[in-house]
């Protein structure tokens, strides 16, 4: 059997100072070619998990790590981050954190030219990049004068430029407006069906996350609280309530007509559609 | 001067960047006193580029920005800091010192305040942004929301009349997002003046009394959010999405059910009503 594209056995990770590990003795797989959103409050430890699976914890972040995680069979431990850099691709929160170049084509062709990819090469590559993130006519602008949403957009382009098997983005949609958020999980999904890549997404905006996501995992104070498809963890309304995590709008809706109506479903719906379907039932409206 | 309606006049204000980027094109603008005004629009349409001409922070290329009836170039930066405080989109922008006190401090310490009136306000401020766990660190070790966090609270705590909040919501969590609606409706009763930059539909339809949607440099609607969000043809020609209860609503044809319904809340007691 092929190996999954990520196997984390009991993962724990401890920084200096702090009482409580960061993640706290976690277990989970992630097939090729799933994607994965990754939710919950601050300090549930969503960042050192994408820390973890990029392998800059153990390699340059000042942490303990305990437990073991996998990509595509090789142990982040016993390999190198250059080499694991070919594997997992990661965009950080803070796009100024990750831009250095003096131009947008520059940025793009900055990690390519570190893998020593041909020069043809990279130029088709900035191209095709550019255009997917849609920042055609900004080719020459200076990373530091774009937008929030450009510099966000630019920073996943670079990323993806270097056509890594596993994307690991940590709230890569946090400075978009909301067709720049739509444009990017069109991107990612097209990723997924046409590539299929392997896409770990730390995201907030649960609503998209309902409609892309094959399964949703919920941190809570370094450990899963649940894992599944995100019907089954949207409608865990009252465990991610307790710990501090949103629903979407209309399953929130939903569970509050539940309390106090028949309900002759099993589950809450998790989209506008499916809402509007139960809710014209329960109260004979069109 | 008696205090007139308008805090911020913006008048045909251009903003041309180096390499003839025209940023703004034109914009006339009233910000009213003890309101939120939210700017919304896509990215790069001249949201922030705005904001920053309501203290100072960018001088306008053409035409003139009043505050409280005076071009905000008359003003001294530590007069007009206390008129308008402004929070970057980007907290690392702003964050300096090498403890949260001491960055919350830093502030009201410049004001010339008495160091007990400079202490009081501190701890005021950390306890409303749930701070107090993280006194001592440094702010730079601080995640990117707590870090945001710490930038708004390091404008709150100079009292201002009124506060910019460029994407006070990017980053956080549901409990910070509820935090800061919940601060932003607080001042609002307290009578400060907000402007909210934001692609945040929900926290604008939760607590905004204006909507301003920038295109391309310019102003294209000015509306209540309700207004603004039944409005279908400029959601799409400006690329906004309602909140995710407004587009359920929307799906309804029962008269009885309005297209603009804006928070879970509304929508809830809307659908009860129709059976008692």
């Amino acid at each position: 059997m092929w190996a999954p594209a990520i196997k984390v056995e009991n993962l724990t990770v401890r920084y200096p100072l702090a009482e409580k590990p960061g993640l706290n003795n976690i277990s989970f797989d992630i097939q090729k070619g799933e994607m994965i959103g990754i939710i919950g409050p601050c300090l549930a430890g969503k960042t050192s998990l994408c820390l973890c699976l990029k392998g800059l914890i153990p390699h340059m972040v000042t942490a303990l790590m305990e437990g073991t995680v996998q990509i595509e069979g090789i142990d982040t431990r016993q390999s190198k981050v250059p080499e694991l850099a070919k594997k997992v691709g990661m965009v950080l929160d803070d796009p100024e954190a990750q831009l250095t170049q003096l131009t947008v084509k520059e940025e793009i062709a900055f990690g390519l030219q570190n893998l020593g990819v041909p020069r043809d090469e990279i130029e088709k590559r900035v191209a095709e990049m550019i255009d997917l993130v849609g920042l055609k006519g900004l080719e020459d602008r200076a990373p530091i004068d774009l937008s929030g949403g450009q510099q966000q957009r630019l920073s996943i382009g670079s990323v993806l430029a270097m056509y890594p098997d596993i994307l690991v983005l940590d709230e890569p949609t946090s400075n978009l407006d909301p067709i720049g958020k739509e444009e990017v999980f069109e991107v990612l999904s097209s990723l997924k069906g046409e590539k299929h890549m392997t896409i770990v997404v730390v995201e907030n905006d649960v609503e998209r996350l309902a409609v892309f996501a094959d399964r949703v995992i919920f941190l809570s104070a370094g450990e899963i609280a649940t894992i599944g498809p995100p019907s089954k963890v949207f409608n865990e309304i009252d465990l991610l309530e307790a710990k501090g995590e949103n629903s979407p709008q209309v399953t929130t809706l939903c569970s509050r007509i539940k309390r106090g109506r028949s309900w002759p479903w099993d589950t809450l719906p998790i989209n506008v559609k499916e809402a509007h379907d139960r809710i014209s039932q329960v109260y004979e409206i069109r | 001067m008696s205090k007139s309606e308008n805090l911020i006049a913006v008048e045909e204000l251009w903003h041309i960047y180096a390499g003839n980027v025209e940023a703004l094109k034109g914009i006339n603008l009233n910000i009213r006193r003890s309101e939120v005004t939210a700017i919304v629009g896509q990215n790069g349409s001249g949201k922030t580029t705005l904001v920053k001409h309501f203290n100072g922070l960018l001088r306008p290329t053409r035409g003139r920005v009043l505050l409280e009836g005076a071009e905000t170039k008359t003003y001294k930066p530590k007069e007009i800091v206390r008129k308008v405080g402004y929070v970057f989109q980007n907290p690392t922008h702003q964050l300096f010192c090498t403890s949260i006190e001491e960055e919350i401090a830093f502030g009201p310490r410049n004001l010339g305040l008495e160091q007990s009136e400079v202490k009081q306000r501190v701890e005021d401020a950390i306890m409303a942004f749930r701070l107090d766990k993280y006194r001592d660190i440094h702010p730079l070790r601080l995640s990117f929301p707590l870090r945001k966090m710490l930038a708004i609270a390091s404008v709150y705590v100079m009292h201002p009349d009124a506060l910019v909040l460029d994407e006070p919501t990017t980053g956080q969590d549901h409990v910070g997002i509820a935090l800061i609606e919940r601060t932003i409706n607080q001042l609002k009763s307290e009578g400060r003046t907000l402007i909210l930059v934001s692609h945040d539909m929900p926290l604008v339809a939760g607590t905004a009394d204006r909507a301003v949607v920038m295109r391309d440099g310019t102003v294209v609607a000015d509306a209540h959010p309700k207004e603004l969000f039944s409005n279908d043809s400029l959601m799409k020609e400006t690329h906004l999405m309602p909140p995710q209860v407004t587009r359920l609503s929307q799906m309804f044809t029962d008269p009885r059910i309005p297209h603009n319904v804006l928070t879970v809340d509304e929508m809830f007691s809307t659908l009860e009503k129709l059976h008692k």
